[in-house]
């Protein structure tokens, strides 16, 4: 792995965002809206539900994790898709770059990317709704993590169906985290999904984030059982994602849809 | 010394039931500008796919300074050796010429890429439009922005896709003379495909005819014309073609 083949990568997307005020407003635009949409909400629930009784920012907080988990996984096929869109796909492919350089760089721009997004929303939280996503202390960032390795992994998958399948499975790469949030069990407990539900879901990181995150924030309380499962299915999922994208890398060259991605 | 650059062994590709590849053999010298010729549908754009890497053999092997292209291992440390142009690949629009070549140096890993940029930008008269998003550009302009992103690397081999289809003459000759002038200079083995049969006669050593995944005929410009008893390459292609 070189490191200027990854930096190289990442500096044509950090380009593009530079070179772009609208861009940037683009992406602050939505995670503050969602914040600003979800804050409103929680503060109704606050008032008329037991369960997020004096707990105001529960809502919120989880609406800003889960923004934060939408984001890292979009961020990833953004820059795939921008590829393909600017019929820059078959250069990159012809440059002497290795797909563990790809990940690496798409990874990291990401990352970048989703933080340029909700930082700005986290910042709003607290003079707007007088929430601090901060207060949940040194376990948020092992939550943040978690998020953003599952959101990797997404990206990873549905990039591996755009390079198997070419652009027709750019609608996919809309709707995969729709299919998955109602497993996650985001805004409700895991116990409100019927039973057999519940048993998929715990199939899924998600679930063991966003309850641990209700529980510090409603109870005080820190597992870092459940954080550390969550760490553990994710990497999971993410060694899979890699090894699935590596298949269709192979995929796409037997098929020939490298050369014709784009058209 | 290897004088082989690139080996094409017993190439064979087939998509589904239908072979765009049948069994091409060929080799190119190093420092030779070889033209691809043939009807679209022929197998060009599979076979130069290959070349790159960027197509897996159905069977057969492309040999790239004696070594497989096809096995990961290598693929990497010859593309660093290689570069290719067409025009259904563009550079990102919305970056400046500037950047995309930045960008592109560093992953090929340009020593002084400053220095080199700078150069390239003057011999292809891009300097005025060093600060211009590609997206910007006449035709012209992104085509010369695209050679100078495939000669950055000083490439040992390159492959061009039709580099100057729908230039006007005048441009197009410009990037002939270019590529010309370039090759001579600093040895690079070349494979143009090409439908500009001018363009063929002028800069290549030798001319492969390709038609329905098969060569069928090669030569230098002057014999396949002798050959066929025809005027020119033009007439020798469509003989050959509809023949």
């Amino acid at each position: 792995m070189k490191l200027h083949r990854i930096y190289a990568l990442s500096l044509r997307h950090l380009y593009l965002i530079k070179g772009s005020f609208p861009r940037i407003l683009d992406l602050i635009y939505w995670p503050t809206i969602q914040i600003i949409l979800w804050g409103f909400i929680s503060q109704f629930f606050t008032m008329y539900s037991d369960y997020y009784n004096n707990t105001i920012g529960v809502i919120l907080s989880c609406a800003i994790l889960y923004d934060f988990l939408f984001r890292s996984s979009i961020s990833f096929n953004m820059l795939f898709l921008e590829e393909i869109w600017s019929r820059n796909f078959v250069n990159l492919f012809v440059a002497p770059l290795k797909i563990n350089e790809v990940i690496t760089a798409l990874t990291s721009t990401a990352l970048i990317r989703t933080l340029i997004g909700i930082i700005p929303a986290i910042i709003l939280m607290s003079p707007l709704f007088g929430v601090s996503l901060l207060k949940m202390g040194p376990p948020l960032f092992l939550l943040f993590l978690s998020l953003y390795l599952f959101g990797t992994t997404l990206g990873l998958l549905v990039t591996s169906g755009l390079l198997r399948y070419g652009p027709a499975f750019e609608n996919t790469a809309w709707s995969s985290l729709f299919l998955l949030a109602p497993l996650g069990c985001v805004y409700y407990p895991l116990s409100i999904l019927p039973e057999w539900l519940q048993i998929l879901a715990k199939g899924l990181p998600l679930v063991y984030i966003f309850e641990e995150a209700r529980s510090i924030l409603v109870n005080n309380v820190v597992n870092y059982n459940s954080i550390m499962t969550a760490l553990t299915l994710n990497l999971f999922y993410f060694i899979s994602a890699i090894i699935i994208f590596y298949l269709s890398f192979y995929g796409a060259r037997k098929k020939g849809t490298l050369i014709n991605m784009g058209e | 010394m290897n004088k082989v650059s690139i080996e094409v062994k017993n190439l064979k590709k087939f998509y589904n039931n239908s072979q765009a590849v049948k069994n091409i053999n060929f080799k190119i010298n190093k420092g030779s500008i070889v033209g691809l010729l043939g009807p679209n549908g022929c197998g060009k754009t599979t076979t130069i796919g290959m070349m790159l890497g960027l197509i897996k053999p159905t069977s057969g092997s492309v040999f790239i300074n004696g070594q497989d292209i096809d096995s990961e291992k290598n693929r990497t440390n010859l593309l660093e050796k290689m570069n290719f142009i067409s025009p259904y690949v563009e550079l990102p629009k919305r970056l400046t010429v500037e950047e995309n070549l930045k960008v592109y140096g560093r992953m090929y890993g340009v020593n002084n890429l400053g220095e080199k940029i700078n150069d390239l930008m003057e011999k292809l008269n891009l300097i005025e439009f060093k600060k211009r998003k590609t997206g910007e550009l006449s035709s012209g302009q992104k085509n010369r922005a695209s050679l100078a992103k495939a000669l950055i690397n000083d490439p040992e081999i390159l492959l061009l896709d039709e580099p100057t289809a729908s230039l006007d003459p005048d441009v197009g000759d410009y990037i002939r003379g270019y590529i010309e002038n370039f090759a001579s200079k600093k040895g690079t083995t070349i494979m143009l495909a090409s439908h500009n049969m001018n363009e063929v006669e002028r800069l290549c050593d030798e001319v492969m005819m390709m038609k329905n995944g098969i060569i069928i005929d090669k030569g230098t410009s002057k014999d396949l014309i002798s050959k066929h008893g025809r005027k020119n390459l033009e007439e020798t292609f469509l003989k050959i073609v509809r023949g």
